[in-house]
């Protein structure tokens, strides 16, 4: 038994937490497009603040789309809720709310990561500590990771944790697919040109799994297999299915606890049978778009009925 | 200014005193550099686990860390037996008070304390009259203030009996030292002060509602993470297992107190409330509050929940009450007090107002109902102009204010970057009272950091010290 209130804590505490960590990975790989030059880079610039959601936030600050305008948005706006700073602060102040439930090194992992980043996005970032700086956003929320699975017991406190971490998660692999969805169509994946290459780089680079993806496929990327990788593959950290089969999981766990089912234990598995029973080939030949329309809905509603059915808000 | 003022370690007169002699000696082996590297690990520990507090009123420092000394403040064994004594009497007085006073009001009829004094009080509550809190306690934690002038003479400077703050530092402190400096709880036998939670939680336990069925649910009740104490409140639900509350989780269900869990409502028994009374119960106190639970008076007056503590003990602690203690004392207890009150000049007594005017420069000025070092006047430290004005403030409305002698508060040397200087201190040991009274031997000992200084208060500047207890 928790307090819904606590509930709702952990659960956005650890949404803001992967979403901090996910603004980096996307500024990262929005930086190695730029950086290639073979195409607009405001152009690509453009679709990371899709993926982030924040394109209209931005417009309306904005002119241009240079690395340093959408870096500083995403990393160190606090005007931007999703930046990262914006977000390690509401993590840390759901944190502080539920402090009671979270160990002793969960607590100061995460108050450390709040400080350092303070720290260290207090001024505009120079282009050239860029790299330093994502990489310290990533080791910040690698160790309150670690301290969390680390530490924390297995029990309900965890489970609200992780529904947060794997909605939160699957919405922002989700975001990335249809932001590039068109890139990935077969009707030019024939063409495989060098552009097409530096695309699909990027898709996987901005949910860390460039590297993953030659040790499950080929050493060439394909679309249909990067498709898959990132929505069907059960071992792919970041895939859809891998968010769903623990989302189901916890709530299962949440169930058995409580003696009770509720809506979202129905939607969750209704998602993963549909994952699970799926092809790569069907969800082509249904279109790869509305695909993930209806999954980014579902997930939302998912989100909302355990809030609705844990008491949250 | 400076006051001749009795030192605890090396009084001028005595030398070192014996409490101090182990300390002393360690210290003395000790290099100077690496001590100042233990003050500074010291303060990143605090830093890193959160530590810190609000003060109102500065938006820049909205988290600001107290300052610790790593000079430890050292009581024997004898010191604290008297000190023990003197504060059991105190703390038994100010239930017998509480009781009489929302009852038969004996005291008042004997015309040991006036009258109007309780009537026209704002810390009077007339919804308790006729109230018997369950197993009668009415103030379940005190922390009483107690200052040292010399080797024998103690005062308590004030009761806090509504929801004294500052026992985690109590404890953090200690953790702490005993982090920075394990050789020196081996060499020197220290009394533990760790068990404070558990003893709370026994002590909540103990007061539960009569008709609580097995063990009772307790919660502690903060007005939320914004606020100034908000690290303690969630420091003391974790240290003893129980909930965090805040009003917006709980509310009135079937005639019980209940918070909203993620499977439904759940009765509390014992609240231990860090809300202060007027917010506590929109419905019967301010209207505006939402911090409180609507109908929470209803369900205490008909026994089904304990509130620690009870609503309505600010009128034993009320510092126009302050200068009748030991009359309290005397007529609860049948003895002359063994802790004497520091002398006090009611600003609402002619006379004494008259007094206090004319040697504003010379007197320490209250504010009646303040707290935390807010709105008072320093006659010594403060400058003409300050006291000029304050006289205006006074004359106005004389019955806001009490006032006191400036005491030469007793010092302890904290670490100076120019080594060892004495400061003035106070100590507030922390006591809790069920079915019986205890006292964990220590307590929270707040120090002046500036040199002279007599305000200790965190919010004025003051600093902590860990305060040690010797089995000796």
């Amino acid at each position: 038994m928790l307090l819904g209130r606590t509930a709702n804590g952990l659960y956005w505490m650890n949404r803001y937490i992967e979403r901090a960590e996910n603004m980096a990975r996307l500024v990262d790989a929005g930086l190695r497009m730029a950086l290639t030059r073979t195409q607009s880079a405001s152009e690509e610039w453009n679709s990371v603040l899709l993926s982030a959601g924040s394109d209209v936030t931005f417009s309306q600050k904005y002119s241009d789309y240079t690395a340093a305008n959408v870096a500083d948005f995403l990393l160190r706006d606090t005007s931007n809720p999703s930046s990262t700073m914006a977000s390690i602060e509401t993590a840390r102040n759901n944190a502080r709310m539920v402090r009671t439930a979270l160990t002793r090194e969960t607590w100061e992992s995460i108050n450390e990561a709040w400080m350092s980043l303070k720290r260290m996005l207090a001024r505009p970032i120079d282009e050239r500590d860029l790299p330093s700086v994502l990489d310290a956003i990533k080791r910040e929320t690698a160790l309150i990771r670690g301290s969390f699975y680390g530490t924390m017991l297995r029990n309900e406190i965890f489970d609200f944790s992780q529904l947060g971490t794997y909605v939160e998660r699957a919405d922002n692999t989700a975001r990335i697919l249809d932001v590039k969805y068109y890139v990935l169509l077969p009707s030019i994946s024939w063409v495989g040109s060098t552009l097409d290459n530096y695309q699909w780089e990027s898709i996987l680079r901005s949910v860390s799994a460039h590297r993953s993806y030659r040790w499950v496929y080929d050493a060439d990327y394909k679309p249909t297999n990067i498709a898959d990788y990132l929505i069907l593959n059960v071992r792919m950290p970041r895939s859809l299915m891998f968010c769903y089969r623990f989302l189901s999981e916890h709530l299962k766990f949440l169930g058995d606890d409580y003696g009770e089912r509720h809506a979202c234990h129905a939607t969750a598995e209704k998602t993963q049978a549909m994952l699970r029973a799926g092809s790569i080939k069907d969800i082509f030949d249904t279109g790869l778009h509305e695909f993930l329309a209806n999954f980014i809905r579902d997930n939302t509603k998912l989100g909302d009925e355990i809030a609705q059915d844990y008491r949250f808000n | 200014m400076r006051l001749a003022a009795f030192d605890e370690m090396l009084p001028e007169v005595s030398g070192l005193r014996r409490p101090y002699s182990a300390y002393d000696r360690w210290l003395k082996e000790q290099d100077p550099a690496r001590l100042t590297e233990k003050m500074q690990d010291a303060e990143r520990v605090f830093r890193k686990t959160g530590i810190t507090f609000a003060v109102y009123g500065e938006q820049e420092a909205s988290e600001r860390l107290i300052p610790f000394d790593i000079v430890p403040r050292i009581i024997s064994g004898n010191e604290w037996r008297r000190l023990t004594q003197g504060i059991e009497q105190r703390v038994q007085a100010l239930n017998a008070f509480l009781d009489d006073i929302y009852h038969r009001q004996e005291i008042l009829r004997a015309g040991r304390v006036p009258r109007e004094l309780i009537a026209r009080n704002e810390a009077f509550l007339p919804e308790m009259i006729g109230v018997r809190p369950p197993a009668g306690v009415y103030t379940h934690i005190i922390g009483v203030d107690i200052v040292r002038i010399s080797e024998d003479e103690f005062y308590v400077l004030e009761d806090n009996a509504r929801t004294p703050s500052g026992v985690s530092y109590m404890l953090e402190n200690r953790e702490t030292m005993m982090q920075l400096f394990p050789e020196l709880f081996q060499k020197i036998k220290v009394r533990p002060v760790e068990n404070y939670p558990q003893l709370l939680r026994q002590s909540l336990a103990a007061v539960r509602p009569q008709s609580t069925k097995g063990a009772p649910t307790i919660a502690v009740l903060t007005p939320g993470s914004f606020n100034s104490a908000y690290f303690e409140h969630a420091f003391l639900a974790d240290q003893m297992g129980v909930q965090l509350v805040e009003g917006q989780d709980l509310r009135v269900v079937d005639g019980h107190v209940a918070m909203r869990t993620t499977e439904g409502y759940k009765q509390i028994d014992v609240l231990y409330r860090r809300v202060d009374d007027s917010y506590l119960d929109p419905l019967t106190f301010r209207p505006d509050s939402a911090l409180g639970v609507p109908g929470i008076m209803d369900v205490y007056r008909a026994g089904n929940i304990t509130i620690a503590n009870a609503p309505g003990t600010g009128i034993a602690d009320d510092k126009a009450i302050y200068s009748y203690m030991p009359e309290i004392i005397e007529f609860y207890t049948g003895r002359k007090a063994i802790l004497g009150n520091i002398p006090t000049w009611r600003c609402s007594e002619p006379d004494s107002l008259k007094y206090v005017l004319e040697h504003i420069d010379e007197l320490v000025i209250k504010e009646v109902h303040g707290s935390g070092g807010y709105g008072m006047l320093v006659g010594p430290a403060a400058t003409k102009k300050e006291c000029e004005t304050f006289a205006k403030k006074l004359a106005a409305k004389p019955s806001n204010y009490i006032a006191q002698p400036t005491l030469a508060l007793s010092t302890c040397p904290i670490l100076t970057e120019k080594g060892l200087a004495p400061r003035h201190v106070d100590l507030r040991p922390y006591v809790l009272v069920s079915d019986r009274i205890q006292i964990v031997p220590g307590g929270l000992t707040r120090v002046a950091l500036k040199e002279g200084s007599l305000v200790v208060n965190s919010s004025q500047g003051g600093g902590t010290k860990d305060t040690w207890v010797l089995d000796d």
